[in-house]
């Protein structure tokens, strides 16, 4: 059941974004920086947390699941130590997400290389 | 001496003879329908180099070597090159042709470059400054998408008006002499830009290029559309087709029984997926230099006019939002003139 959720979710997202890709001019790059936006927005007044104990990994994973981390981080941060927390708060609870996505990238890099499409 | 006639065109006195083609071109273009024209189909599109932009160079240089060797001449017969590519400054063209040690003028008129070349390559022959010339264009598919759209490792989808960029090299040596066909008109084309701006649409920010040039020649030479066997735009794709018939309708002239594109012929888009159809430098330059030269040897068509499109766009001008400025040179090729 818990699969079948996250698929649901993960898969709804991916589907919105897949509209936009074929339906608008909007670069991929607009829409991946749409979507953090929108988590963090969603998560600021508070739709994006019910979305996450529903469907788990199904609404982390994809992108607006980094934007929701980010807010989440920075919200904690500021009732911890203020103001200052809104700047440190996002970054440090996404850490291990960006460290992640450049040591694969590296590692990918190094091993393969670019080819044609076929 | 040359003559003008009307605002565009020039009718040489002398047409320049193509005295040799030569082509090269990438796996999936040797898969295409016009795969038995070219003369060197590569199954590796890096072809043992370690870039994109080294493979496109060599490329060039093996071409034009190919073509020189074709027409039984040397490099040293040859007073200059017309040449130019997609990449920034030319580099393909550049840095395959550094080591040949021939006169060189680089161009860039984006997809139309193989048209100039061959205009201002037949221009300096009838002019009297050159005996024979190569005239050569190319583009390769992996460092046009890291150029002008995507780099490959972002896997991006691709829209369906979008073309496919053609891996290739085409390259012909014009004499001032030799046999049949014979380059016998020009009609240089004017930037024409209707504000379209979706590089992935190219075929229909280029077509109103296409048939401002093909009006004005028809207009300067008084030919009609029954004076060819063939006309043929480049890298317009199945989109930009159609809108260049509308276009040559509203003024008049039906085209549609003798004209077809290089970007059309040279894949087949069912089974390659190639969406809108070929693009590229090296689209137009291959498909004269392998199908429509061999197919014109054969007698298959007699006279034809090449019309080769360029969208003149930068990724640059794209970013700041930019429309697509379009051009079109028309060369008229033929085995018989008078």
């Amino acid at each position: 059941m818990e699969y079948i959720k996250a698929f649901i979710v993960g898969g709804a997202i991916c589907v919105i974004g897949q509209i936009l890709i074929d339906k608008t001019k909007l670069m991929s790059g607009r829409i991946l920086v749409l979507f953090v936006v929108l988590g963090a927005v969603l998560h600021g007044i508070g739709l994006y947390e019910p979305l996450v104990n529903f469907a788990g990994a199904g609404a982390t994973v994809p992108l607006p699941g980094f934007g929701y981390s980010l807010a989440k981080g920075a919200m904690e941060e500021v009732d911890k130590m203020g103001l200052k927390g809104a700047f440190t708060g996002g970054i440090k609870s996404t850490a291990a997400g960006i460290t992640a996505a450049i040591v694969f990238a590296y590692l990918a890099a190094l091993i393969f290389n670019p080819k044609a499409k076929d | 001496m040359a003559k003008y006639l009307g605002r565009q065109t020039i009718k040489f006195d002398l047409p320049p003879s193509i005295v040799s083609t030569a082509s090269t071109v990438g796996p999936k273009e040797g898969k295409g329908p016009l795969s038995s024209y070219f003369d060197v189909v590569l199954h590796d599109p890096l072809w043992g180099e370690d870039s994109w932009e080294k493979a496109e160079s060599k490329i060039v240089k093996k071409t034009i070597e190919r073509v020189i060797q074709k027409g039984n001449l040397t490099p040293e017969d040859i007073d200059y090159i017309f040449a130019g590519d997609l990449l920034n400054q030319l580099t393909a063209s550049t840095f395959g042709i550094r080591g040949l040690s021939i006169p060189f003028f680089g161009l860039f008129g984006a997809c139309s470059t193989m048209a100039e070349a061959i205009s201002l390559g037949a221009m300096a022959i009838d002019g009297g400054f050159a005996n024979y010339i190569v005239a050569e264009a190319s583009s390769h598919f992996c460092s046009s998408e890291k150029q002008f759209r995507f780099p490959l490792e972002l896997g991006t989808q691709r829209p369906l008006t979008a073309s496919w960029t053609v891996t290739g090299s085409g390259a012909v040596v014009l004499g001032k002499y030799g046999p049949s066909p014979y380059v016998s008109y020009v009609t240089s084309g004017k930037i024409v830009d209707l504000g379209v701006k979706d590089p992935m649409n190219m075929g229909a920010a280029m077509a109103p290029a296409a048939a401002d040039t093909i009006i004005a020649h028809f207009e300067d030479t008084g030919f009609t559309p029954n004076d060819y066997d063939l006309i043929i735009t480049g890298d317009l794709g199945s989109i930009g087709k159609e809108l260049t018939l509308q276009l040559l309708r509203k003024n008049n002239y039906d085209i549609e029984n003798i004209y077809t594109d290089c970007g059309i012929e040279i894949f087949d888009p069912v089974s390659q997926d190639t969406h809108a159809g070929g693009s590229g430098c090296g689209c137009c330059a291959v498909t004269l230099a392998g199908y429509l030269y061999k197919e014109m040897k054969n007698n298959k068509w007699n006279r034809i006019l090449f019309v080769p499109t360029g969208a003149l766009m930068s990724p640059g001008s794209t970013q700041q939002g930019e429309s697509i400025p379009g051009i079109a040179h028309a060369v008229v090729i033929e085995n018989n003139w008078s």
